[in-house]
């Protein structure tokens, strides 16, 4: 299931952003390290033969939530709310360079071996491709994805009404 | 060099979880609480995926996509909630708002 030194590196940035995330001061920081631990695992999911959930984790994750997620922040102006202190530290700089570098490096590698050259059979090994997956989704887990649509239109729907000022109609 | 397997993957994902748990108990920034669940999430469709790829089975990355899709509606609700309580109390740290009142 893939290169041992590609594991290593990788889940040596997913951890040292994690611990990014939960130890940094800043809440702009925090949502970076989680970009770069979300674009980390999705190169775990293209070593583990399922690139549509890769292309899936780096648009809907480290794009569309994150984007959010900043979003959020700057319009709170909460970069340090919880009176946490605006230290940034000096660590911060070279370790989010030296943790990028990894990733970019690991990921080109990963890309040029084609992710899982040590996996052998590669005839039984199933290939999580859209088509693949569509299959999946649309044969046996149609009802789940009428609960899933139905789902995301509740949660947009709610976001509208929390947005509505009171008493503007009820 | 030794043989990666599910071990490995397993592994990771549960140190991924413990961080993710700790940022939701140490941390008060309701924002950061919100991100330490998304990497919880993230180390289970982790673990999923190493299984699906383990027991070649493409169910496993069924289960994933299901769980983005609730994570994305989760975010979405959990971020106007957010904004809204701090429209009211002009703060989201998580120990100012043990008062259930608007």
């Amino acid at each position: 299931m893939g290169d041992p030194i590609a594991f290593i590196i990788l889940a040596v940035v997913a951890l040292a952003s994690a611990l990014g995330m939960l130890l940094g001061r800043n809440a702009v920081h925090s949502a970076l390290y989680l970009v770069l631990n979300f674009s980390t695992i999705a190169i775990f999911f293209l070593i583990l033969k399922a690139p549509f959930l890769f292309v899936t984790q780096i648009t809907i994750y480290a794009g569309a939530i994150m984007v959010l997620f900043l979003f959020v922040v700057m319009l709170l102006g909460a970069e340090r709310l919880g009176g946490e202190g605006s230290k940034a530290g000096k660590w911060q700089l070279p370790v989010s360079i030296v943790l990028a570098f990894l990733l970019i490096i690991t990921f080109v590698y990963v890309l040029i071996s084609g992710g899982d050259a040590a996996g052998g059979n590669s005839l039984a090994t199933v290939e999580g491709g859209p088509v693949e997956i569509g299959l999946a989704l649309f044969e046996s887990y149609v009802f789940p994805f009428e609960v899933a649509s139905v789902l995301l239109l509740v949660a947009m729907v709610g976001v509208v009404v929390l947005r509505t000022k009171r008493g503007d109609n009820a | 060099m030794p043989e990666v397997t599910i071990g490995w993957y397993i592994a990771l994902s549960v140190a991924l979880f413990t961080i993710g748990s700790l940022g939701v108990l140490i941390r008060r920034n309701a924002i950061i609480i919100f991100m330490s669940i998304e990497l919880m999430l993230n180390s289970a469709n982790l673990a999923f995926v190493a299984f699906a790829r383990h027991l070649n089975d493409i169910n496993g990355q069924v289960i994933v996509f299901f769980v983005i899709t609730v994570a994305a509606a989760e975010v979405a609700v959990g971020l106007a909630l957010i904004v809204a309580i701090f429209r009211t109390k002009h703060s989201i740290n998580i120990d100012e708002l043990h008062i259930l009142k608007g």
